[in-house]
């Protein structure tokens, strides 16, 4: 078939095309996959039954507004990677200072702790399972992402697949963050980084075979 | 590919002024803008691509047309008010690094940074001819999307038209066109870079 017949095929009968479908099919992702996250961790974990009293503490807000706003910057990111010649420009930013917040938040708490203190701070009662469970309450919104990226068209599949991982991840981490008992800027440095890092690795190690099109 | 295309310079600006408001109104289903939208594109890819694949001359057209249904099938990523060309570029660029990477990881290397604006400042309206057949690729599609791309796109009937005919439902003729093109699309992929 000559190129001007595949041009002549492609535009016979041509129907409009949807308008902001990106936007349309990531929210519907995350309408998605944010209640299943939410249904996992009030199914199986339970939010901490202190939480009206937590919700007084500094830090209960720090848990669950860092996670927060990486997710918002991997939506962000995510968005400008589906469209073929968008620039992510600075929203990158928006994930990373997050995480330097934290470091320095807990780099500055570890010198003012006495040193039996510091370990204690560092560990808390859940680091073994805190990288896993927040993984865990990533996936749906990694899926649903995911899935809505295979209908757009990211041409930089690597970079899109740990966009969805660190908008997945920081969902992921807010939502645990009502059950969590922690409360120290240590261990949110260390695990939930670690947490909320693990899908944005998967992302990147997968994006170029699944979002391939 | 034979010199037997012509390059004209064009003014690149123009061009984008011009094919933006051909594909804005193809997008809004102006079918008969969208045709000249995507032949005069056409051109400004030719040139493109032939000059990043000089090495596979034989290749021009097919991924021209690669391109242009990959274009096609993802439309709906294209925000009206950005820059046609950085889009076009963009998808333009990652089929040409995609089937360079497929040939050998070494060419991928040398992943040509090249300026945007760019894409618009050439075309060649003579094609060579391409070696893939879409034809004969159409015909491996199953009839729920063959069908409704034969009679719709091929052969202009309406999709009221098509659904008595088939006895497919309107909707399913549509979701058969949609998704049929799809699927050309990934056997112009897979068939292309097994040679």
């Amino acid at each position: 078939m000559k190129t001007d017949d595949l041009a002549d095929l492609l535009a016979a009968q041509v129907a409009p095309a949807p308008r902001r479908a990106a936007s349309r099919r990531l929210g519907l992702a995350l309408a998605l996959g944010l209640p299943a996250a939410a249904a996992i961790m009030l199914v199986d974990y339970g939010v901490r039954r202190d939480l009206v009293q937590a919700m007084l503490w500094p830090m209960f807000w720090v848990k669950l507004l860092f996670p927060a706003c990486i997710g918002i910057a991997g939506y962000v990111m995510v968005q400008r990677l589906a469209h073929p010649g968008v620039r992510v420009r600075r929203a990158w930013l928006g994930a990373v200072l997050p995480v330097l917040a934290v470091w320095v938040l807990a780099a500055v708490g570890w010198w003012r702790m006495p040193d039996e203190a510091r370990m204690p701070a560092l560990m808390g009662q859940t680091w073994r399972t805190c990288v896993w469970s927040i993984g865990l309450m990533a996936l749906p919104v990694f899926v649903a992402v995911l899935a809505a990226l295979r209908t757009l068209a990211p041409t930089r599949p690597a970079a899109a697949g740990a966009a969805a991982g660190a908008l997945a991840g920081g969902a992921g981490a807010a939502v645990y963050a009502l059950h969590c008992p922690e409360l120290t800027a240590p261990f949110l440095a260390v695990w939930y980084v670690l947490g909320i890092a693990l899908p944005v690795a998967a992302g990147a190690l997968i994006g170029p075979r699944l979002l391939r099109w | 590919m034979e010199r037997t295309t012509r390059t004209t310079p064009f003014r690149a600006a123009e061009v984008e002024a011009e094919l933006h408001a051909l594909f804005v109104r193809g997008l809004d289903g102006d079918g008969e803008a969208y045709r000249r939208f995507l032949q005069r594109l056409s051109g400004h890819l030719r040139v493109f691509v032939a000059r990043r694949l000089f090495g596979w001359p034989d290749e021009v057209e097919d991924l021209v047309q690669e391109c242009l249904l990959a274009m096609h099938n993802q439309r709906h990523t294209y925000q009206r008010d950005q820059p046609l060309t950085a889009w076009v570029h963009a998808i333009a660029r990652y089929k040409v690094i995609d089937l360079l990477r497929a040939k050998s990881a070494r060419e991928a290397l040398h992943d040509p940074l090249d300026d945007e604006t760019a894409v618009f400042a050439e075309s060649a309206t003579e094609a060579s001819d391409a070696r893939r057949d879409v034809q004969a690729l159409l015909a491996q599609l199953p009839d729920r999307h063959r069908l409704p791309i034969v009679h719709v796109k091929l052969e202009g009937l309406s999709v009221a038209e098509t659904a008595k005919l088939t006895g497919m439902s309107e909707s399913a003729v549509k979701v058969g066109i949609h998704r049929g093109l799809k699927a050309l699309a990934a056997k112009m992929r897979s068939g292309g870079r097994k040679a």
